[in-house]
């Protein structure tokens, strides 16, 4: 008969399933502690917030484990926080099992006058408007207000990955019932290729039980590096005000559970409520540069996302990068009156039917290998073909030429060329 | 969802819709048993049978439905000498049907493709929702992340340009497969095994400008809108390439609806594909396809039609002129391919007297 488990063993292996309440490890004796640390590594559930737990206590023996066990971790979610939305309390604990694991960046809209109310047991940094005016200069600063916030927090990170959530997101639920971990989807839809030449009928094909179909050309079924990853929504769906206005009670319930590459030269709206990407091959390509003048604080309210969409896949196309989407749903919180902003003169609307035909005609250079050049080309062909329709767009190309400056000189090492 | 529905778990619909507008076409080499199954679904459409090898042989239909059935010989002495263009011994002969019908849509499906159950256990009426994607119109222009913004519960996203919001009319509703999914031969021998059980409930435009694998196996179209160019190509008996047929039409239709404005449909609804056809004899067949494809695809990718091919048979006339042209060197049988495109073209307008020199959408 089998030797049941000892006490010791059944309270180290719930230690791990608790990971994520767990603040402190330093009361631990040595050879508990490394029994723990094994049995993590193992559950595969060392993240950045535990690993750095463990360095904490200060303990050689996991030094010497870290460095023969080469580990490193290299996703960082950013979370944007609006104004309307100071207390995060019931947002982080809500998302807790899965955030925790990482190293988060929060960045407060300048124009939130509360402080933020965050809980504790996260490994985080929180910048605000004098962490931003000190990084960008105050004359800058004015870019990150409002949605716009978030672009901050890609500027200053240095990961690889970035995943972006707007902080009225829940965890959703997949058609299991079963909550869903965005951020592993996200990772899941960045690490593995994307097929934008050539569309495959039953979707991605890097999902269980899914493969390219009969007809599929072979000597495309390696795919390409893939470099935005775009999330859905449940119940409140990122619809414009009028859509909302005219349909107040639609609540998107649909569980579509494919993920799909964006064939290459085709557009779509990039909505940045639940977004993740690859920094070093697009980070400069996510712009806050376009800005409406009746921009306001609820979604609908604003293009900026729209339009840093447009140029990122843009710029994907003409680097050979991929654009999935669909999964990871999130489950968004219904807030605000879509009639109300309807009152603001809806210059949105107009400004897509002039962007649109010029994004799906722009064409870039050759020469623009990597993420910056292509803002560069980008902005001036805006310049160039949309200067004269409105004074937005003459101001945008000029926030795009600024922006690629701020990136070049804060944002670290230029992003490689694509693939 | 690794069942196909039972039969009596299908109930026929209360309004069988375009119940006269829409022939069903099967093609069938050894029997029909499986129409049982689809019976509440299809009893009130007209079906088109066409049988494919031994004309001497008798196939029966249940039943109860109504049809015409076209042997090889019924083929031959419609069509005369230009019944070369039908493949023999393959499915691709379904496109006779096509073109030997009356009506505005055609759903063709295969004879193993049964009735499967969405993910609360109904039986999917794949006709049904065939028509409303092509009732619907489609969006080729832009790229909607909520998927088919008309179907019931969806929208347009923010950021969608309302310039756009009209759609154009849907010529093309391409259905998918659970159980045996649609592999190619290398793909099937390497994971025989697999089997395609999610559902994913969403039905796509495929924007323009992007190629796609078309199954026969569950399709449907506008046939006034796109019929001419469902020419399945010549396979089997005495061609050097097999499962390519359904593959070759897709790519014609899809380059010609891009050039015509016309969208094309993917997604629901799902049937249950219940026979995996042998990998060793397909291997055979589809050898040549896997090396032609890497230069076919490239041809597609680029051909461009001139602004006066303003009729899907201008479009196809001007295409069997380009493959010719371009696909002649890769092989001599793209030259009698080129060929068989024009035959189809004439024996089409043969058949169809009126739909001749009438632009899109305006015939009848």
């Amino acid at each position: 008969m089998r030797t049941p488990p000892c006490l010791l063993s059944l309270t180290l292996d719930s230690a791990v399933l608790n990971l994520s309440n767990i603040t402190d490890l330093s009361p631990l004796p040595d050879h508990i502690l490394i029994e723990l640390f094994l049995r993590t590594l193992r559950a595969g559930k060392l993240t950045e917030r535990v690993l750095k737990l463990f360095i904490a206590t200060g303990k050689d023996e996991v030094f010497s484990l870290i460095q023969a066990l080469n580990i490193q971790v290299t996703v960082n979610p950013v979370l944007p926080t609006r104004a309307l939305n100071f207390d995060l309390t019931s947002f982080m604990n809500v998302w807790r099992p899965i955030f925790s694991r990482f190293h988060l960046t929060i960045v407060k809209d300048p124009d939130l006058k509360e402080e933020l109310k965050i809980p504790e047991g996260f490994n985080l940094d929180v910048y605000k408007e004098p962490d931003i005016d000190r990084v960008v200069g105050t004359s800058t600063s004015i870019i990150f207000s409002g949605y716009a916030c978030r672009y901050f927090g890609y500027l200053v990170s240095r990961k690889k990955y970035i995943i972006s959530m707007d902080d009225d997101c829940l965890p959703a639920k997949d058609n299991k019932g079963f909550l869903v971990d965005a951020v592993a989807q996200h990772i899941t839809n960045l690490t593995t290729p994307a097929t934008p030449f050539f569309f495959n009928t039953l979707y991605d094909h890097f999902t269980e039980g899914a493969d390219f179909v009969r007809g599929y050309p072979f000597s495309l079924r390696n795919g390409v590096t893939c470099a935005l990853s775009c999330g859905l929504w449940h119940n409140l769906a990122d619809f414009d005000a009028p859509t909302q206005a005219l349909k107040p009670e639609e609540r998107n319930s649909l569980y579509v559970d494919a993920v799909l590459t964006v064939p290459a030269r085709t557009l779509m709206p990039i909505s940045g409520i639940n977004i993740a990407f690859n920094r070093d091959l697009v980070g400069p390509a996510l712009l806050p540069c376009f800005r409406l003048a009746t921009e306001g604080k609820f979604r609908w309210e604003t293009m900026e996302d729209i339009w840093s969409g447009m140029c990122v896949k843009v710029i994907c196309d003409h680097l050979g990068l991929g654009v999935k989407t669909g999964l990871p749903y999130v489950w968004r919180n219904d807030r605000g009156d879509a009639i109300a902003s309807l009152r603001k003169e809806w210059e949105g609307v107009k400004m897509m039917e002039e962007a649109v035909p010029f994004f799906q005609s722009v064409r870039l250079p050759q020469e623009a290998t990597t993420a910056e050049d292509c803002v560069i080309e980008v902005a001036n062909a805006v310049k160039e073909k949309l200067g004269s329709k409105d004074p937005v767009f003459a101001h945008t190309a000029k926030a795009m030429l600024d922006w690629v400056k701020l990136w070049k000189s804060v944002g670290g090492s230029s992003s490689s060329p694509g693939a | 969802m690794a069942e196909p529905a039972t039969a009596t778990q299908a109930a026929a619909p209360a309004v069988a819709l375009l119940k006269d507008e829409l022939d069903i076409v099967i093609p069938t080499i050894r029997n029909l048993d499986f129409l049982e199954m689809w019976r509440p679904f299809f009893q009130p459409y007209h079906l088109i049978i066409v049988q494919d090898g031994d004309p001497s042989k008798t196939i029966k239909v249940p039943e109860g439905f109504d049809y015409e059935l076209y042997n090889r010989n019924d083929i031959n002495r419609i069509l005369g000498p230009k019944a070369s263009c039908i493949s023999f011994k393959d499915s691709a002969c379904r496109c006779f049907g096509y073109m030997v019908s009356k009506k505005k849509y055609i759903f063709t499906i295969d004879d193993d493709c049964f009735v499967a159950k969405d993910p609360s256990g109904k039986a999917i009426n794949a006709l049904e929702q065939h028509i409303k994607n092509l009732l619907s119109p489609s969006t080729p222009f832009f790229f909607n992340t909520l998927y088919d913004p008309y179907r019931e519960g969806a929208d347009f996203v923010r950021g969608y340009p309302f310039s756009l919001r009209e759609g154009v009319p849907t010529a093309v509703s391409h259905g998918l497969w659970l159980n045996i999914p649609d592999y190619d031969a290398p793909t099937q021998l390497v994971k025989p095994l697999e089997r395609n059980t999610r559902y994913v409930d969403a039905v796509l435009t495929i924007p323009k400008g992007t190629l796609f694998p078309m199954c026969g196996m569950n399709l449907a179209f506008n046939r006034q809108l796109i019929g001419q160019a469902m020419y399945f190509g010549l396979m089997g008996d005495g061609q050097p390439i097999g499962r390519y047929d359904d593959m070759w039409a897709g790519w014609c239709t899809k380059v010609i609806c891009d050039h015509l404005g016309l969208g094309v449909k993917t997604g629901l609804p799902y049937i249950y594909h219940s026979k995996a056809s042998n990998p060793f004899v397909n291997l055979r067949k589809e050898y040549k396809g896997i090396y032609w494809q890497e230069e076919i695809i490239p041809f597609f990718q680029q051909a461009a039609l001139p602004k006066d091919c303003t009729t899907v048979q201008k479009c196809y006339i001007e295409l069997a002129k380009q493959v010719k042209e371009k696909l002649s060197k890769v092989d001599p049988y793209f030259d009698k391919l080129a060929d068989a495109m024009v035959t189809w073209i004439e024996a089409w307008d043969e058949l169809n007297p009126t739909g001749a020199a009438v632009p899109n959408g305006k015939a009848k």
